[in-house]
């Protein structure tokens, strides 16, 4: 639940007024230009010191959050998957996974052979990594870690067409999506037991082939606008593009 | 063979008062020259717990697991040296040479005696020091280790180590330098030369466990020959007031390989002039220098010279400085020197702090601050970018893992 939030960077405004609620089971999707401010929203929820709250507030499971430090906002259960994560020279992708896990059992080689990524456990983090194989390092950090909610900055740009599907399933996965075999259950009642929740910023939207998202939203000069169908959200920014499309929204 | 030690001889006197081109300028006779002598430890066991613990700190395993010899110096005194394994030769100094007629000519051959006043210093008075040799073709096992220790405060010792690799041969190579709980300072002058002869491999980790106000000049240089590669390990992890060296290699055959990697940690009050230097001098010889710096508070000088002699040799050298407290100082002097066409040199180096941007990456996986701080120093510090065997990589590793900052 974000209310009136206000975010500068450098001393420049780029958020300006952001009102923003995800329950808990909801994925929601975010759109916007190249510079709009997108990594900056996931940034300054994960409570990144370069992104300045100016206004407003930030409440995750009932607390307010907006002066926590970034660990204990992940401890309290907030995951965020990067566009562009540092290099860590010398940690092993490894001992990075172990450590996003404290004191708990975790299948690392499974889990690592799950994204296809086994061959880069004994790499130096992120070092050298492709576009693809940073998503995939993020995503297995993730599943170590195990938020509740969880941030995903473009998780299938660069990711080649195969993968995409791979990435789309373990997304799934962390958000407690998986497809239900069992058609038993209806998807309601699916629907009402999930807790996990997601904000995931994309541009092509392909990675909504595969996971199914509730809301979507454009974010354009500082502010939200055009909650709805992320589908239809995407197919309205293709056709007409965000200025047109924002105006058309507004209008109806 | 006594017109030999003349010679040297004259060549020390006059140089007793050669200042040395980098370091502070020590004045030797604030330092005790006399040390009791100790008796022969039969087993390093013996030891009290709180030496044994130098010892480890140093590498030095006193129950000598995993050994394949010992040797042990405590002040001026050879208390302990033992072998393992068949064609190894480990003992003191003194007893090599009246052993080995030839050796005189290994002596100050690879240093030159009258290099600076600790030079000098160390052949007027000869204090010991141990010869290690691995006979043609043998290759050790498990490595040898060798201890220098300090016991008296306030004394000076001075050493000079002959290493020798005969052709063929394979040899680790742990040198812990400690001084006991109870000393706090003193000075220690340690000259070593290495010989690495056609096709054969030396790899030596020092390791150094000072006390806070020790001041310390290690000399040291190594001949390689063809084929042969020397792999230098310096880790320095605990204070020292001011130590300074500038070992070289002389990679004299076709194909020889010189590596030096350096991990130290500066605290406050302890000043490191390091440096590590490579003539290259070959074709297909390469050295390649990489090291890593700390300071939490004290200074550290990086230098390294690379000097490309001849077509077709190649050298790189990497520096990297983290400083982790406001105070303390990282000062990188990489230096490139070709001089012919046909050399590749290159160096990279990097000094600052730790980014703020890493940190908070690590903490977005929910570590405290000071904990992410802890697992990217342990990165950079992560020696196993070097190559080591894993028994010397477990010894580093146990250092570093002993450190209480971390
Ligand atoms: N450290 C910084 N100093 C100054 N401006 C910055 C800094 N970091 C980002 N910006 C600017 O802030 C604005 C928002 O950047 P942000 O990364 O949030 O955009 P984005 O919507 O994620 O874009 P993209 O789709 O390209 O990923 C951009 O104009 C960017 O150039
Ligand atoms: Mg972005």
């Amino acid at each position: 639940m974000i209310e009136n939030l206000k975010v500068s960077l450098a001393d420049r405004e780029v958020l300006k007024g952001i009102n923003l609620e995800i329950k808990p089971g909801e994925v929601h999707v975010l759109f916007g230009p190249n510079g709009s401010g997108k990594t900056s929203l996931l940034m300054t929820l994960m409570g990144f010191s370069n992104y300045r709250v100016t206004e407003g507030t930030i409440n995750f499971k009932g607390r307010d959050i907006t002066g926590m430090s970034i660990y204990e906002r992940a401890r309290l259960g907030i995951g965020m998957s990067f566009q562009r994560p540092p290099t860590i020279k010398g940690l092993k992708t490894r001992q990075m996974v172990a450590l996003c896990s404290p004191g708990k059992e975790i299948q690392l080689e499974e889990m690592a052979n799950r994204l296809n990524f086994k061959d880069f456990l004994d790499r130096d983090l992120n070092a050298g990594f492709s576009g693809g194989e940073i998503k995939r390092s993020e995503l297995l950090q993730l599943m170590a870690q195990n938020p509740d909610l969880i941030l995903l900055d473009e998780p299938e740009s660069g990711v080649d067409l195969e993968s995409i599907s791979l990435i789309g399933e373990v997304i799934n996965e962390l958000l407690e999506r998986k497809p239900g075999k069992s058609h038993a259950t209806s998807s309601l009642e699916r629907r009402s037991k999930r807790t996990k929740a997601g904000l995931l910023i994309t541009h092509t939207g392909y990675i909504l082939n595969y996971v199914d998202a509730d809301v979507g939203h454009v974010l354009y000069g500082g502010l939200l606008s055009c909650h709805g169908n992320p589908r239809e959200t995407l197919k309205c920014i293709q056709e007409m593009g965000y200025q047109e499309c924002m105006r058309c929204m507004i209008r109806n | 063979m006594k017109g030999a030690r003349e010679g040297k001889l004259q060549r020390a006197r006059d140089a007793a008062n050669k200042t040395a081109i980098f370091g502070e300028d020590l004045d030797l006779d604030q330092f005790i020259h006399e040390a009791p002598s100790h008796s022969d430890v039969e087993n390093l066991s013996v030891l009290s717990q709180y030496d044994k613990k130098e010892l480890l700190s140093a590498g030095v395993d006193p129950d000598v697991k995993g050994r394949s010899g010992s040797f042990m110096q405590i002040d001026h005194s050879v208390v302990h040296h033992d072998i393992f394994q068949d064609g190894l030769e480990i003992m003191s100094i003194g007893e090599a040479l009246e052993k080995y007629d030839w050796l005189e000519d290994y002596y100050w051959h690879a240093v030159a005696v009258d290099t600076d006043k600790y030079t000098a210093r160390a052949e007027l008075h000869r204090d010991q020091g141990y010869f290690i040799r691995a006979l043609p073709g043998v290759k050790t096992v498990f490595p040898l280790q060798a201890c220098l220790f300090t016991a008296k405060n306030g004394l000076a010792q001075e050493v000079h180590n002959i290493v020798i690799a005969e052709e063929g041969s394979e040899l680790h190579i742990i040198s812990g330098c400690a001084s006991s709980y109870e000393v706090r300072s003193g000075l220690h002058i340690g000259v070593s030369e290495y010989y690495i002869k056609k096709g054969a491999k030396l790899s030596f980790t020092m390791i150094h466990n000072w006390a806070e106000e020790f001041a310390v000049r290690p000399r040291s240089a190594s001949i390689v020959e063809e084929d042969g590669v020397f792999l230098s390990n310096f880790v320095c992890m605990k204070p020292v007031k001011t130590l300074q060296m500038y070992p070289t290699t002389y990679l004299l055959g076709t194909n020889a390989v010189a590596r030096y990697n350096t991990i130290v940690i500066a605290v406050p009050g302890s000043f490191m002039d390091l440096g590590s230097r490579v003539y290259l001098r070959a074709p297909g010889t390469r050295a390649e220098m990489i090291s890593r710096s700390i300071t939490t508070g004290g200074d550290v000088i990086n230098r390294g010279h690379i000097v490309g002699e001849v077509a077709d040799s190649k050298g790189h050298l990497e520096c990297h400085g983290l400083i982790l407290s406001k105070k303390g100082l990282i000062y990188a002097v990489p230096e490139l020197e070709g001089r012919v066409s046909g050399v590749d040199l290159s160096h990279e180096a990097a000094v600052g702090k730790i980014a703020q941007e890493e940190i908070e990456y690590m903490m977005s996986r929910g570590m405290s601050e000071s904990d992410a701080t802890a697992a990217i120093v342990r990165g950079f510090l992560n020696v196993d970018i070097m190559g080591l065997p894993d028994e010397l990589q477990q010894e580093i590793d146990r250092t570093v893992n002993m450190q209480g900052m971390f």
